[in-house]
């Protein structure tokens, strides 16, 4: 066990590069070894602050062939491809498959050696600028799914990604996945990123996204992490003409997650459709981050994060819209809107967009307040008492989210999970077999305080 | 004894004071028209018989079925029996008219000591109730109010009563923003609740109203006070000669 941000300097220095991606390795490496483990004054990167996690000791997971990782997740009526991260590792029976379709789903070092073309072709070219965290997990992860869809290929059954930490020690997660799509092609993933234990852990995951011409791709994150775990998740998806992405990011619990969404719409007619849920209390933190580029004439993006804060939660939304000279007929919009419980919490809403182009039509809002007191009047009228008001509205006020979720089956049980957050009886997604939060980190909004 | 008995009731909001003592008398079976000119403390009665916190009681007293209204939250007035029609309903997107309906009813019946209604028989209510006000749309899936027209605002008021089936209902301008048509479901809806065991009070403006829902007794509230009362006539009379009277009588009566 070391100091985190020691093992990374570390690290760095004596790199192995890996075969087919050891030039891009050298590249991040080269960035990481100039800039270090700082932002300056970028505002991307304001509020982010892991310094905790990289200042503390914590174990690099090995991998562990022997484990065999059985996982039911009993939603009623939806049934997905699982895939497993263990500590960083993809589990054994999920090293490599192939489909009748032609698609490859497996471990991304395994496909280093086995499709180094197809690898090298993709690995870490979707972002637009380096970071240190980006840097750091391209130089070292330990693993992450590799997933190619060929041309043509409706994928009706969701692949679901769980990412499970769990461990006697504390430890320190880099994982990777990396996930082309190709034309007219259409995939959903659900991807989990659950706890097991109370153990602290940080994890500085990277997942690139290649979208190909007219291809559809559904996102959904669920993240349910306890209360001493960093999540640094990245997201940096590139889309050519005519795809469209549906993303949807579910934030039920957490210590501390930064979201860094990229997403750069390089042809005409992409459409981005980027929401975000977050129901945070006691001292945790979210950060939401979407950057979404208008290339070329024609796109469409629409953002809504919404959140709920109790305690001394703090949550930020910084959203930048990008729209370059000759994307005209750009339709972009942001909203963000929060609401807080207590006097302690705190949001910081930056709504931005930065265009070049006349012929557009852009609009952004942010929205932070308290639940609407005419309203609960109402209710309360009718003899249902205040803390069920409250929680009715504040369950109104996530709908909005959820509805936005294409699979009924999944929008349903996260309705339930949000349902019974806000009851303040939220443990684990229900009879799942991770057991990922155990009873003391659950969510309690004391609506007495309110 | 009355059913509702408000005694030289006093209230304000901020430094304000709107009602300044009304006193009414209300028994079982019987519908009260309050009249009166805009900005003299209709809608504030029945919003502090209701309990909205807007407003301070700062004399006087309710006595509801013997026990004292103004001590009792909100939602515990209506669990007792109290409901108020509002003049203007809140939208509340995101809440379901079903799932709204079945908590308060619920709620209401957990206050009064009985089990919840299973979804079935929920359900079977719920279309026996739509029927009250003619309700045709497919309701349950729609978020309270949300995008409702005037018209449908004000029947799905009478939609809530029908279902909670509250003892003292205040109807406050039930008939505002409706059309003809709305007018006669909406006051036939109420009508069809009508019954010896509960007691009604219409706010409005309009004898129009009261042709259909005629009233046993009509105030005017006239400056925080109820200065005048009669029988339905008196109604006819205020449509014909505006209130200017009224104030003309409490003139010379002081003088």
């Amino acid at each position: 066990m070391e100091n985190t941000l020691n093992y990374i300097n570390t690290s760095m220095h004596n790199l192995q590069p890996l075969p087919a991606i050891g030039n891009k390795q050298t590249a991040a490496c080269q960035y990481y070894n100039t800039h270090g483990m700082t932002f300056g004054k970028d505002e991307v990167w304001r509020f982010v602050d892991f310094s905790s996690f990289l200042n503390d000791s914590l174990d690099i997971p090995e991998s562990d062939e022997t484990h065999e990782y059985e996982f039911t997740c009993n939603i009623p009526n939806l049934d997905t491809t699982r895939l497993t991260l263990f500590n960083g590792y993809v589990s054994a029976h999920d090293k490599m498959i192939v489909t009748e379709q032609g698609v490859i789903m497996g471990s991304l070092k395994e496909a280093l050696k086995t499709y180094p073309e197809l690898v090298s072709k993709y690995f870490g070219t979707c972002s637009k600028k380096e970071n240190s965290f980006l840097a750091s997990n391209t130089a070292l992860f330990t693993d992450g799914f590799f997933i190619y869809v060929p041309d043509n290929v409706f994928i009706e059954k969701p692949i679901q990604i769980l990412g499970v930490i769990k461990s006697q020690t504390p430890l320190f997660l880099q994982t990777r996945n990396l996930i082309y799509v190709g034309k007219n092609s259409r995939i959903t993933f659900i991807h989990c990123d659950d706890s097991y234990n109370q153990n602290r852990s940080f994890s500085n995951n990277v997942t690139e996204i290649f979208i190909d011409r007219d291809a559809h791709v559904e996102h959904y994150k669920m993240q349910n992490m306890n209360n001493n775990s960093g999540l640094m998740n990245h997201n940096y998806i590139s889309m050519e003409q005519g795809a469209s992405l549906l993303s949807n990011a579910i934030s039920l619990n957490g210590g501390n997650i930064r979201n860094h969404n990229e997403v750069r719409m390089l042809g005409e007619h992409c459409d981005t459709q980027m929401h975000g849920l977050y129901l945070m209390d006691k001292e945790q933190r979210i950060d939401n981050y979407v950057y979404v580029e208008h290339a070329l004439p024609n796109c469409t993006s629409s953002e809504l994060f919404k959140g709920i804060l109790d305690d001394s939660a703090h949550a930020t939304f910084n959203g930048h819209v990008l729209v370059c000279e000759h994307a005209t007929k750009t339709d972009a919009s942001q909203s963000n809107k929060n609401i807080l419980l207590t006097d302690k919490a705190m949001v910081d809403s930056k709504p931005f967009l930065e265009i070049y182009n006349d012929d557009v039509k852009c609009s952004h809002g942010s929205t932070i307040g308290q639940l609407d007191e005419t309203a609960l009047f109402y209710i309360r009228s009718r003899g249902i008492s205040e803390r069920t008001a409250k929680t009715l509205l504040m369950y109104a006020f996530c709908d909005e989210v959820i509805q936005k979720i294409a699979i009924t089956a999944l929008a349903d049980r996260l309705s339930d999970m949000v349902k019974k957050r806000l009851h303040g009886e939220l443990t684990v997604c229900d009879e799942c077999a991770l057991h990922c939060s155990v009873p003391e980190c659950k969510f309690e909004i004391d609506v007495t305080k309110l | 004894m009355s059913l509702l008995s408000i005694r030289n009731l006093h209230a304000s909001i901020g430094d304000k004071e709107i009602l300044k003592g009304v006193n009414l008398e209300i028994n079982k079976g019987e519908v009260h028209s309050i009249m009166g000119p805009n900005g003299n403390g209709k809608s504030t009665l029945a919003a502090v018989i209701a309990g909205n916190s807007k407003f301070t009681v700062t004399q006087g007293e309710v006595i509801f079925k013997g026990k004292n209204l103004l001590e009792m939250p909100i939602d515990v007035r209506a669990a007792e029996g109290i409901f108020l029609g509002f003049q203007y309903p809140v939208e509340i997107p995101g809440v379901s008219i079903s799932n709204f309906m079945r908590t308060a009813v619920n709620e209401q019946r957990k206050y009064r000591g009985l089990d919840p209604l299973s979804a079935s028989e929920f359900l079977k209510l719920m279309e026996e109730k739509k029927k009250v006000v003619e309700m045709t749309t497919k309701l349950a899936n729609r978020s309270v109010n949300e995008g409702f027209s005037g018209g449908e605002k004000k029947k799905n008021e009478i939609f809530q009563m029908a279902m909670l089936d509250p003892i003292m209902s205040f109807l406050d301008e039930t008939d505002s923003g409706l059309d003809i048509d709305a007018l006669r479901i909406v006051a036939n809806g109420v009508n069809k609740l009508r019954s010896s065991e509960n007691a009604i009070v219409v706010i409005t403006h309009y004898q129009r109203l009261l042709d259909y829902i005629v009233p046993d007794f009509v105030h005017v509230l006239y400056e925080g006070k109820i200065v005048k009362s009669g029988t339905k006539e008196l109604a006819l009379e205020l449509e014909a000669k505006g209130y200017e009277w009224i104030r003309e009588e409490l003139e010379s009566k002081q003088k």
